[in-house]
């Protein structure tokens, strides 16, 4: 790996904890860590009180727990395929060299 | 960045769904003709539509103190232009909108817009721009970070568009500010994942991405072909 790449690594590494440091102790309850895309409905409702969402999704999660599942499901989908593009075309690369 | 179910009213979700039928349709088009001239590039799309896969079910925590998750566009924007990359974000969109309830099937259009449209668009032709201008990681590493940025202006323009209230510049602003803000420094970590990758695929494989015009056959050799 390159110099490069460990502070590509590093980069993100800090992005992904300075927001858990910077608002430690805080949160659901005072309003940290929701989700942007909820913000954003709330803020329909705060300007346009009367708005009634006119559809509804056709199946929800149950709960946070079967949320989280599918959520995780979607990432391992994605990583198996990485995992695999990567994993196949290394051993063809280290076999030539 | 996902508007929610029900959250645009009739006529906007209708005039958004047009525009990106539009361009979807055209992107399957495009998509077909890629697959039977250059039938060896189809690892990478799906490893493009594998890496929006993991991106936009990774929930971060923001500097703002809210949660976004990335889009992954970026990547495919890069390698198949947006069009393509249109096909691949439906693909993703219909996955979050069916069994999570994030976005939604009535809003999915202004959805497939901002991030499979618009965003990828705009990392397109930053890439395009900056392309030998600077070392081609960082070259896609600032396509991805401004694909990612230029979907969140978008939602927020679509938003502030079916809600001018009380009139469009001062909704375009609150809307940017829950979205756009948050997701700044997503953006950047976005980008540096998708730099990541990008340098990994050209030490194994550089002559996938030589066969779709993207560097010099000369620096393709030394792959794992």
């Amino acid at each position: 790996m390159e110099f490069k790449h460990v502070l590509m690594i590093l980069g993100v590494i800090i992005l992904t904890l300075a927001p858990l440091i910077m608002y430690s102790g805080l949160g659901e309850d005072e309003g940290y860590f929701g989700g942007a895309d909820g913000a954003a409905g709330d803020l329909i409702m705060e300007i346009s009180p009367n708005y009634e969402p006119w559809f509804e999704p056709f199946w929800e999660p149950p709960s946070g727990e079967i949320e989280s599942l599918l959520f995780a499901l979607q990432a391992a989908i994605g990583a198996l395929i990485i995992g695999y593009f990567f994993g196949y075309n290394k051993a063809k690369y280290d076999d030539q060299n | 960045m996902h508007i929610m179910e029900g959250f645009l009213p009739p006529m906007w979700a209708a005039i958004w769904f047009l525009l990106s039928g539009i361009v979807v349709i055209y992107g399957i088009i495009q998509l077909n003709k890629l697959i039977k001239d250059k039938p060896e590039v189809k690892p990478t799309l799906a490893l493009a539509g594998a890496f929006m896969f993991i991106l936009s079910s990774l929930k971060l925590p923001s500097v703002t103190g809210s949660c976004s998750h990335p889009t992954g566009g970026g990547l495919g924007a890069v390698m198949f232009g947006p069009a393509i990359t249109a096909v691949l974000a439906t693909i993703v969109l219909l996955f979050q909108a069916i069994l999570l309830a994030h976005g939604g099937l009535t809003t999915l259009g202004a959805n497939i817009f901002s991030m499979g449209i618009m965003g990828p668009a705009i990392g397109f032709l930053v890439f395009k721009l900056l392309k030998g201008k600077l070392n081609i990681t960082w070259v896609v590493v600032l396509a991805a970070i401004f694909a990612d940025w230029g979907t969140y202006v978008t939602t927020s323009i679509q938003l502030a568009l079916a809600y001018p209230l009380p009139d469009f510049g001062t909704a375009l602003a609150n809307f940017g500010t829950v979205f756009a803000v948050t997701q700044i420094p997503l953006a950047i970590m976005e980008g540096l994942l998708t730099g990541l990758i990008w340098d990994y695929i050209m030490k194994l494989r550089p002559d996938l991405l030589a066969k779709l015009g993207l560097i010099e056959p000369a620096k393709a050799e030394g792959g794992a072909e």
